[in-house]
C-alpha cells in the first residue's frame, strides 16, 4: 500500500471548523466545558476527547492584519517519538505510514504525551468514546490522538475531517502526489507570501500530514525545525499489574505481531538533514530510505544499533516480567 | 441569485460586501476558491476583519451604514473611466440592454438630499410622475444612445454621483482614498467583455435603513460593468437559512402572494381591478414585458386554492381572500407593535426564534406578554417558547397560553429546498424523528383542518375562505402531492403542467405557484434529478434538481449575448442564438424562445432595459446616502440626516453619540445558527463557541482598561447586555470626518434557553425599517461600553 497523506492548505482554510466536529462526530467524542477566552480558538488544547482543533493566530504587518488558521492534530511522523518511548509497544506504523495507538496495550505511562513535539497525544479516561472503549484491564487513563481515520480508510473512506472541508483545504491521498501538489500551491502563493513553504516533507523523516504554510512555522503555532527531547528509559518495575498478568496470560502478546522491533526505543533523534536535493525523488527523506539517499549511512547506522537495543531491551523486559510474575 | 453558487467559479473579480461569506455560507468558498486558483481577486469590504477577509486579497474596512456612499464613489469612479476609456467597456450593453441612455421627465430632479415629488407628512414620495420616462407618441420611452441628453439616465446618474468623490467618501467611510481607489480599480476591471465580475452579499447589506438601495447600488454597478446575465457575473444574495430562498419564492413577506405576485388590498375590491394592477403594458414592440401573464399565474393560483369551488361566476374565489389594507404594512416590527397594542392575539411562530432575532428583544418580548395565545413549533424550547419564565418576569404575571409543538428536523422529514442560486432539490426522510416530533407539513395539514372542522361547525366571518378551501391532505401528507399541487394541473385533462407557459387564466388550469410550475410534470420529479454531469462548459449542472424558471441557471440570460446573438464572452457562453435555425442553445433562455436577440433582455420590466434609474423604489430612483438612524456622523452629503421615506416606529428610542458613542454592528457566526435554537443545544458547537462575546479594537480596549477576556457591559439607548470582551487587532478604529470611531462587533446568536447562554445583542436594535422593505436595521446602531 502507497503511504497516505493529508496535505492542509492554509491558504484554503476559512476556519469554519467543520473538521473540529467531524472528528468528534465521527469517533463520538465528548464536547468539552469551555470559556471564551477572548479568541475564537477553542478548546484551547488537544485533549483525550479533541484530536483535531484549529489555531487562530492573528498577526500584524506594516498595518497590514492577516488571520492565520492552522489544524492542530497529530502530523503522523515517519520517526514518530511516540512509538520509540512507549514501553507497551502500544503504537503502530501502519501500512499507509499513519501511526495508530493500540489501548489495549496502552498503560496510561504519559511518555508519548510529554515527547511528542506536536503535543498530539494525550491521556484521558479510558471509555471516553463509547465506540473506542477499553476493554482489557483495569479502568485507567490511555492515551488518546488523531489515528488517522484507521475505520474509514478500510472500507475506502477519506478520513472524517477531509469528508467535511467545504473549501478544500483537507486533501487526502498518496504522500507522493500530495507532496507534489503542496510542492506546486507553494510555487503558486510565492508571489503574496514570500515565506510560504511546504511543511512536514521532510520534518522528522517526513510527515502524513503536509501543511502549505504562508508564513513562517512558527507564526503558524509548529515547531520550526521539530526535534526530540532526550528521555529516559521507562523503568520497567512499574508495569501495571493488568498488564504484566495480561502478558502472562497471553491475553496480550508480549510483541504486537505486525510490529517491528526496531520501532521501538530509538535512540535520540538525530537532527533531521537538509532537504534532499531536486535530483532525488520526493520519498527519500523517510524512516526506511532508498538506497540512493546520502543520508542512508548514517540512518543504516541508527537503524542497526535501534534494533540491536529494542530486541535487547524486549528480551530483558520479558525476563523481568518472568521475574515479576514470579514474586 | 441571479445566477447561482457554483457559478462563482467561472469570475475573474469576486466582490463581497455585507457578507461574511467564509463564515456563514462556508461552501461559497469551495466555489471562491476554485475561481481564486484560476486568477480570480476576492475583495472584500466588511467593518470587520473576518475569515472572510482573511481570504481576501484586498480587504477594506468601512464604517457600518455607509455602503451608498462607498459604492456611490465607485459609480463615479466607473462612469468617468467609461468616459475615458469605453474600449474597456461593454458600451453595447450599455447602450442597448441598460436604460442608460432613456429620457427621464423633466420635472424629476435632486436636491440636497431630496428627490422631487416627497411629502413631508407622510414621510414618503408621494409624487412620483417625475420618475418616468419621457414617452414619444406611441407610448414608447424616448431614447437617446449616444447619451448626450441631459435628460438621459447616464447624464443624471454621472450628475447625481459627481458629489461622491474620493475625498467625501473618504470622509464618511472611514475607508482611506488609496483603498477606495484600489477597490474601485479592480472591480471596474470586470467591465471587459472578457471580464466576469460578481457581487456577493448578505445581511450586511440589507439590514439598514437604505438595505434596499445598497442593492440598487450594486445593480448600477453591474450593469454599468455588462456583468447581469453573464457566466460568473450577477448579484449574488446569498441567503441566511438554507430554505429562505423557497420560504421567499411562496411568499414569505406580506407583499406578496407565491410566485411574487402582489397581494391584494382594499385598492382592488374585484378580481379585475387585481388583474389590472398587476398586468404591465408596453407599446414597445422590442419588449416581451412578461408581466402581460401575471393573471394567468394569479387565476391558477387561486384555481389551486379553492379548485371547483373557483368558478368564473365567483372571480375565481377572489373574495375569498383577505385583502391587506392599501398601503397598510404588515412587516416583522408592524406585527409586533400590532401585538404589543392587542390588536394582534395569538402568534404562531414556526421555527422563529423573535424573542432573540427580531430587534429590540426586551420590546419584543413583552409583546409576547400581551398575546392570548402562542403556538411554538420547533425542536427545541426556544427563547420565544419560554419568554414568560425568561429571566427577571415572574410566569404569575404573564397570561398568554404557550403551547409547544416539537417540529421534525431537516433529517426527518421529506420536501424540497431550495437554495440561495434557486435550485429546488428534492430531499429524503434519513431517520425517524424523536418523541412526538412530526413535520411542518402534518402540523399544517392537521391544525388546518382541526380549524376547518371549527368553522363549518360553527361558521364565522368569511367561514368559506377557509371551508371551501381544497385541503384534503389526509391523515399523512405526502410532499410529492404537495408539490405536484405547486407545479399545477391542467383541469380539463388532469395531466400535470409541463411549464408556466401554458397557463390560462380561464380557470382550466391550476398551479400553486407559478415560478415552480415545471418542477413536478409528467416526466417526473423534477427537483429529485441527482445527475453530476454538466454538459455545459460553465457548470450549469443542468440535470441536477431543478431551477426556477423554467430551469435557467442563469437568468437575465439574453444580455449575456451582443445584438446578433453572439456571447460577449465567447469563453463563457451561457447562451448563443443561431439565426438560421431560430433556436437558441446554451442555458434555457430567458423567455420567448423563438424571439431572437432583438428582444430587450430584461423582460421582467415592461420597458425591457436593466434600470439604472430605477423608478419603482420607495425611496428615490437613484442610492443616496443617509447616516443610520443612529450614527456618530452629521451627513456630509445633504442637510438631509436620515433616509427621509423609511419607516420609524419608537422615535423616542434614539440613541444619540453623546451617551452612545460607539457605531455597534451584529453578524453571525460559522459555528452557531441563526437565533441559536439549533446549535446552543449542540455540545459539539457549544464547545466552540460557549459564550456571548464582543469584539472590541485594541486602542477602544486601551481607552477603557479592558481587558481581552474580561467581562464588559455594552449598553445603549434600549438596553443593555453583558459579555466577554474579545480585544482584536481585526477592528481598528476610523476616522469618520476628522473624529475618531470605533466600531465593536457583536454576534447576535445567543439568549437565555440551550446549553449555551449569554445576552442577546438585539436587545440593542432598534424599531427602524428600511424604506421598501421595512427590514429592521439590525447593522448599524450606537452603544457605550465599559467593564463589568
Amino acid at each position: 500500500m502507497a503511504e497516505k497523506a493529508i496535505l492542509f492548505d492554509t491558504t484554503r482554510c476559512i476556519a469554519c471548523r467543520a473538521c473540529q466536529v467531524a472528528c468528534k462526530q465521527w469517533w463520538e467524542l465528548p464536547a468539552e466545558s469551555t470559556i471564551n477566552r477572548g479568541t475564537y480558538e477553542n478548546p484551547p488544547v488537544l485533549s483525550a476527547s479533541t484530536w483535531n482543533r484549529l489555531r487562530f493566530r492573528e498577526t500584524s504587518v506594516n498595518g497590514k492584519i492577516n488571520w492565520l488558521f492552522t489544524r492542530h492534530a497529530c502530523m503522523h511522523c515517519s520517526s514518530a517519538v511516540c512509538v520509540w518511548v512507549c514501553p507497551t509497544f502500544a503504537r503502530t506504523y501502519e501500512e499507509n505510514g499513519s501511526v495508530t495507538i493500540d489501548r489495549e496495550r496502552c498503560i496510561g505511562c504519559g511518555r508519548c504525551e510529554e515527547f511528542c513535539p506536536f503535543k498530539a497525544p494525550v491521556l484521558g479516561r479510558h471509555n471516553i468514546s463509547p465506540r473506542i472503549a477499553v476493554e482489557l484491564g483495569t479502568p485507567r487513563q490511555v492515551a488518546f490522538k488523531c489515528v488517522l481515520c484507521k475505520d474509514r480508510l478500510e472500507d475506502g473512506l477519506t478520513p472524517s475531517c477531509v469528508k467535511t472541508c467545504p473549501p478544500g483545504a483537507l486533501q487526502f491521498g498518496d504522500r507522493e502526489g500530495l507532496v507534489a501538489k503542496g510542492k506546486a500551491r507553494v510555487n503558486a502563493i510565492k508571489a503574496a507570501h514570500p515565506k510560504a513553504s511546504l511543511y512536514g516533507e521532510t520534518e522528522l523523516n517526513g510527515l502524513h500530514v503536509m501543511y502549505v504554510l504562508m508564513e513562517k512555522p512558527a507564526v503558524h503555532g509548529l515547531p520550526e525545525n521539530p526535534q526530540v527531547e532526550d528521555y529516559p528509559l521507562y523503568d520497567e518495575n512499574t508495569f501495571p499489574d493488568w498488564y504484566v498478568r495480561a502478558v502472562a496470560d497471553g491475553k496480550l502478546p508480549a510483541f504486537p505481531p505486525n510490529a517491528k522491533p526496531e520501532w521501538y526505543l530509538q535512540p535520540k533523534l538525530v537532527p533531521v538533514p537538509a532537504p534532499p536535493e531536486p535530483a532525488f525523488p520526493a520519498a527519500v527523506s523517510r524512516i526506511i530510505p532508498s538506497w540512493s539517499q546520502p543520508a542512508l549511512w548514517s540512518w543504516l547506522g541508527v537503524g542497526v544499533i535501534g534494533g540491536a537495543v529494542a530486541i535487547g531491551w524486549t528480551i530483558k523486559r520479558r525476563n523481568g516480567m518472568k521475574d515479576h510474575k514470579k514474586t | 441569485m441571479t445566477n447561482h453558487w457554483s457559478d462563482i467559479g467561472n469570475a475573474d473579480v469576486i466582490f463581497i460586501m455585507g457578507s461574511n461569506a467564509a463564515e456563514n455560507h462556508p461552501i461559497s468558498f469551495y466555489w471562491v476558491t476554485k475561481a481564486m486558483e484560476k486568477g480570480a481577486v476576492l475583495i472584500h469590504v466588511d467593518p470587520r476583519f473576518t475569515r472572510t477577509s482573511a481570504k481576501a486579497n484586498i480587504y477594506a474596512p468601512i464604517r457600518p451604514g455607509t455602503d451608498i456612499a462607498f459604492l456611490g464613489g465607485m459609480v463615479k469612479y466607473i462612469v468617468e473611466d467609461i468616459e475615458k476609456n469605453p474600449q474597456n467597456y461593454n458600451m453595447e450593453y450599455l447602450r442597448e440592454y441598460s436604460n442608460a441612455g432613456w429620457l427621464i421627465n423633466t420635472k424629476y430632479s435632486f436636491s440636497d438630499g431630496l428627490f422631487s415629488g416627497y411629502d413631508a407628512s407622510t414621510r414618503s414620495y408621494k409624487d412620483k410622475s417625475g420618475w418616468q420616462y419621457q414617452p414619444d407618441d406611441k407610448g414608447i420611452p424616448k431614447l437617446d444612445r449616444t447619451f448626450a441628453d441631459p435628460s438621459c439616465v447616464f447624464q443624471l446618474l454621472k450628475k447625481h454621483y459627481a458629489r461622491y468623490d474620493l475625498s467625501t467618501v473618504s470622509r464618511v467611510t472611514g475607508t482611506s482614498e488609496n483603498m477606495l481607489v484600489e477597490v474601485y480599480q479592480a472591480f471596474a476591471l470586470s467591465g471587459r467583455k472578457d471580464r466576469a465580475g460578481t457581487i456577493l452579499y448578505a445581511m450586511g447589506t440589507t439590514q439598514h435603513t437604505v438595505g434596499s438601495q445598497n442593492v440598487r447600488a450594486y445593480a448600477i454597478i453591474q450593469l454599468l460593468l455588462a456583468n447581469v446575465g453573464i457566466a460568473g457575473g450577477g448579484i449574488n444574495a446569498l441567503r441566511g437559512e438554507s430554505n429562505v430562498q423557497g420560504a421567499t419564492d411562496h411568499a414569505l413577506l406580506f407583499q406578496y402572494i407565491p410566485g411574487y405576485l402582489p397581494i391584494q388590498s382594499t385598492a382592488h375590491p374585484t378580481l379585475a381591478k387585481y388583474l389590472e394592477s398587476i398586468t404591465t403594458k408596453t407599446s414597445d414592440p422590442r419588449s416581451g414585458n412578461w408581466k402581460q401573464h401575471q393573471p394567468k399565474y394569479a387565476v391558477s393560483l387561486l384555481k389551486a386554492w379553492y379548485g371547483a369551488a373557483a368558478t368564473k361566476d365567483n372571480e375565481f374565489g377572489y373574495q375569498y381572500l383577505p385583502k391587506i389594507q392599501a398601503g397598510g404594512n404588515y412587516s416583522f416590527i408592524a406585527l409586533f407593535e400590532a401585538m404589543d397594542k392587542g390588536i394582534v392575539k395569538g402568534l404562531l411562530a414556526l421555527g422563529q426564534n423573535p424573542a432573540v432575532g427580531g430587534p429590540n428583544s426586551n420590546a419584543e418580548r413583552k409583546a409576547l406578554e400581551k398575546l392570548d395565545w402562542l403556538v411554538d413549533v420547533d425542536l427545541w424550547e426556544t427563547e420565544t417558547a419560554a419568554f414568560w419564565k425568561r429571566p427577571g418576569v415572574d410566569p404569575k404575571t404573564i397570561k398568554t397560553e404557550v403551547f409547544l409543538l416539537p417540529a421534525c428536523a431537516s433529517y426527518e422529514k421529506e420536501g424540497s429546498v431550495s437554495n440561495s442560486g434557486r435550485w429546488a432539490q428534492w430531499r429524503y426522510k434519513a431517520i425517524d424523528p424523536p418523541g412526538d416530533a412530526e413535520d411542518d407539513l402534518w402540523i399544517m395539514a392537521h391544525m388546518m383542518s382541526k380549524v376547518r372542522e371549527l368553522y363549518a361547525r360553527e361558521g364565522g366571518p368569511n367561514a368559506d375562505a377557509i371551508t371551501k378551501l381544497t385541503w384534503d391532505y389526509g391523515e399523512h401528507p405526502d410532499p410529492n402531492r404537495v408539490a405536484k399541487e405547486i407545479n399545477g394541473y391542467d383541469l380539463n385533462t388532469g395531466k400535470l403542467m409541463t411549464n408556466f407557459l401554458t397557463l390560462k387564466d380561464d380557470g382550466t388550469t391550476s398551479s400553486g405557484n407559478w415560478l415552480y410550475c415545471g418542477s413536478y410534470n409528467e416526466t417526473g420529479n423534477l427537483m429529485a434529478r441527482r445527475d453530476p454531469k454538466d454538459n455545459s462548459t460553465i457548470g450549469l449542472y443542468s440535470n441536477w434538481a431543478w431551477c426556477w424558471p423554467v430551469n435557467r441557471r442563469i437568468i437575465y440570460n439574453r444580455a449575456s449575448v451582443d445584438l446578433t446573438g453572439n456571447p460577449f464572452d465567447p469563453k463563457r457562453p451561457v447562451v448563443k442564438w443561431d439565426a438560421a435555425s431560430k433556436k437558441w442553445t446554451g442555458d434555457v433562455i430567458d423567455g420567448f424562445g423563438t424571439r431572437g436577440p432583438d428582444l430587450y433582455p430584461f423582460i421582467m420590466l415592461p420597458e425591457g432595459a436593466a434600470r439604472l434609474f430605477g423608478m419603482g423604489m420607495a425611496d428615490g430612483p437613484f442610492p443616496e446616502h443617509y447616516e443610520p438612524w443612529e450614527t456618530p456622523a452629521k451627513n456630509v452629503f445633504s442637510n438631509i440626516q436620515f433616509n427621509p421615506a423609511a419607516r420609524v416606529w419608537r422615535p423616542q428610542e434614539q440613541g444619540t453619540p453623546d451617551k452612545f458613542p460607539y457605531v455597534a454592528t451584529t453578524y453571525r457566526v460559522s459555528e452557531h445558527w441563526q437565533a441559536g435554537a439549533m446549535t446552543r443545544n449542540l455540545p459539539w458547537l457549544v464547545e466552540l463557541m460557549p459564550e456571548m462575546f464582543v469584539e472590541i479594537d485594541e486602542e477602544l480596549a486601551a481607552e477603557k482598561g479592558i481587558e481581552n477576556a474580561s467581562r464588559v457591559v455594552v449598553e445603549g439607548a434600549r438596553g443593555q447586555i453583558n459579555a466577554v470582551a474579545m480585544v482584536t487587532k481585526r477592528l481598528k478604529p476610523m476616522l469618520i470626518d476628522g473624529k475618531v470611531v470605533h466600531t465593536i462587533g457583536l454576534p447576535w446568536h445567543y439568549g437565555y434557553m440551550g446549553l449555551a447562554t449569554g445576552d442577546s445583542a438585539n436587545i440593542l436594535t432598534a424599531y427602524i425599517g428600511d424604506a421598501n422593505t421595512t427590514i429592521p436595521e439590525y447593522k448599524a446602531f450606537l452603544v457605550n461600553i465599559r467593564r463589568a
